[in-house]
């Protein structure tokens, strides 16, 4: 049996050798290209939209200018300082509130997933903050804070903190038992089987409320920007809205391009991320 | 070479009376009833049942996953479990999957990686070191289950069907590793299956059970000299009569 069975276990051990070589992912410019290429074809479309609509006379042109003027209006942007220091400080508010938000929001999701009864009293509580408008939290935050720093940063953290805890949660829920049941046999227990095998395993569901919570932070903070909490220092959203009140089609144009712009740049970032961890795990088709 | 050498009075797994009860809709399902079973350390004891006869239960007790209702499962010293799924982590590669065990047995971090590499080749499995579980086929994922299991350094090793999911030739070759992996470090097994051919192949003695509630019905020693082949008329002829009581059995709980 052995000596049949011998050329067999080489015969096993080998060839999958040979056909999983290292899955290769060629930078060739036909795949970029590829990517490339629908993408600009719906920037196209956009434009093309957009220009058509101008050109109906649909509104005058100091109202909804063609994409031209509003490009070289954002181009003139590009080259004065006060622009950079507006995304700057837009930025600067984003990134911090939301630092604070996924630690906040990681804190209580770990809470929330390792405590049955914490689950109980606030699991819908959650859900429902994570539902609420943001905007609706600005009141508040300007009787708690008045116009300040303070006042946006709150409503950026309850904007984004329960979109990231709600993700943590629901990575946690959709763990394979069977992979926790091996955590345990193997013999880690309470926060050991957390680091090993729980937390790891609910990276995809994290990864995705981490990108929900950035697109809330972004939305509450663009909220707060433009209804003025901190109206005298320069920023994205108080651009746009200085934009609106000299009339200044062009400029409120060329700032949206703006905005949409960054989102597209972190969304792509998460997109990368997702995707490097689907391919570690082998769920990429 | 039936590793009876070894053979002391002590046991290494004892259960007695053991009676494990789940709550199922309005009233009790019982899954084992009144088990009592002994393996030997060194020893190779296989459980043969139907499905649903509470086989899986008792390895779950034995290793701790779930509560006895009543009675005693005992196992002497460390204890690994191997499921039917080889159930890798999938985010780690196959060397680190390995090397977590040895880490959550506090095994220092510079032996590490050298008994990681040891173990994998024990099973076969060298150079697929930096590979993740799903670049494998399905004979390399158990094998990585099986060097991930001898890495909890367990004194006994229960497997629940493990290599129920693979192609026959597969099966035999990971059957030969195993009989090999037992003999050559003294482990004490107890694996559960339904196929009575296997359980013949690879144990010292085979228990049968019966489904609903699950209890030790028969007893069978396997006499037969090692290496065995799964094509061996002598083994045939005792698997035959092992199936034979398990249809019985089966016949008489379901009318």
């Amino acid at each position: 049996m052995s000596a049949e069975a011998e050329p067999l276990a080489v015969a096993e051990l080998t060839a999958p050798a040979e056909t999983l070589a290292e899955p290769s992912r060629p930078r060739q410019p036909g795949r970029f290209l590829s990517w490339l290429w629908p993408k600009l074809a719906a920037v196209a479309l956009g434009l093309g939209i957009w220009q058509l609509v101008v050109w109906s006379g649909w509104k005058p042109d100091y109202v909804l200018p063609g994409p031209l003027p509003v490009f070289q209006r954002l181009a003139q942007d590009l080259g004065q300082a006060d622009f950079y220091t507006g995304v700057a400080v837009t930025m600067r508010r984003a990134l911090t509130g939301y630092a604070i938000a996924v630690v906040i929001g990681s804190a209580v999701g770990l809470l929330v997933a390792r405590v049955p009864t914490v689950r109980k009293a606030v699991g819908h509580a959650i859900l429902g903050l994570q539902s609420m408008p943001s905007i609706a939290w600005f009141p508040l935050a300007i009787l708690l804070f008045q116009l300040s720093e303070g006042a946006i940063l709150f409503v950026v953290i309850l904007g984004a903190a329960p979109a990231v805890t709600v993700g943590l949660l629901s990575g946690v829920d959709h763990v394979q038992p069977l992979l926790v049941r091996v955590g345990r046999v193997m013999g880690a227990r309470g926060l050991g089987l957390y680091r090993h095998v729980i937390l790891p395993a609910a990276l995809p569901g994290f990864v995705s409320g981490l990108k929900q919570g950035w697109a809330f932070a972004w939305r509450s903070l663009m909220a707060g920007e433009i209804i003025g909490v901190v109206s005298h220092v320069p920023s994205l959203g108080q651009q746009l809205q200085v934009a609106r009140d000299f009339a200044d089609a062009e400029q409120l144009l060329a700032l949206m391009i703006v905005i949409f712009v960054i989102g597209v740049v972190v969304d792509l970032a998460f997109g990368f991320a997702d995707r490097s961890i689907r391919r570690r795990w082998g769920l990429l088709v | 070479m039936t590793n009876e050498a070894g053979l002391s009075e002590e046991h290494s797994v004892s259960v007695e009376r053991l009676t494990k009860t789940f709550p199922h809709g309005n009233r009790m399902l019982v899954a084992l009833q009144e088990v009592t079973l002994e393996v030997q350390a060194g020893e190779f004891v296989c459980v043969v049942g139907a499905s649903g006869s509470g086989k899986s239960t008792l390895l779950n007790v034995l290793a701790g996953l779930e509560g006895a209702t009543a009675g005693q499962a005992h196992v002497h010293g460390r204890v690994a479990l191997m499921f039917q799924e080889p159930a890798l982590l999938p985010w780690l590669t196959t060397a680190e999957n390995v090397e977590l065990a040895l880490e959550l047995r506090h095994v220092r971090r510079a032996e590490r990686k050298a008994t990681a590499q040891e173990l994998l080749e024990l099973v076969h499995l060298h150079g697929f070191e930096k590979r993740r579980p799903h670049e494998l086929s399905g004979g390399m994922k158990h094998r990585v289950a099986l060097a991930r299991a001898l890495a909890q350094d367990a004194d006994v090793l229960l497997m629940d069907e493990p290599f129920a999911a693979l192609d026959a030739i597969t099966r035999d070759l990971l059957h030969e590793e195993l009989v090999r992996l037992w003999s050559s470090k003294g482990l004490t097994i107890l694996f559960v299956t339904h196929n009575a051919r296997e359980a013949v192949r690879l144990g010292d003695r085979v228990l049968v059970f019966t489904s609903r509630p699950g209890r030790v019905a028969h007893e069978i020693r396997v006499d037969l000299p090692r290496p065995r082949s799964l094509d061996s008329p002598e083994l045939a002829v005792i698997a035959g009569r092992i199936t034979e009581r398990l249809k019985q059995e089966t016949r008489l709980r379901v009318g």
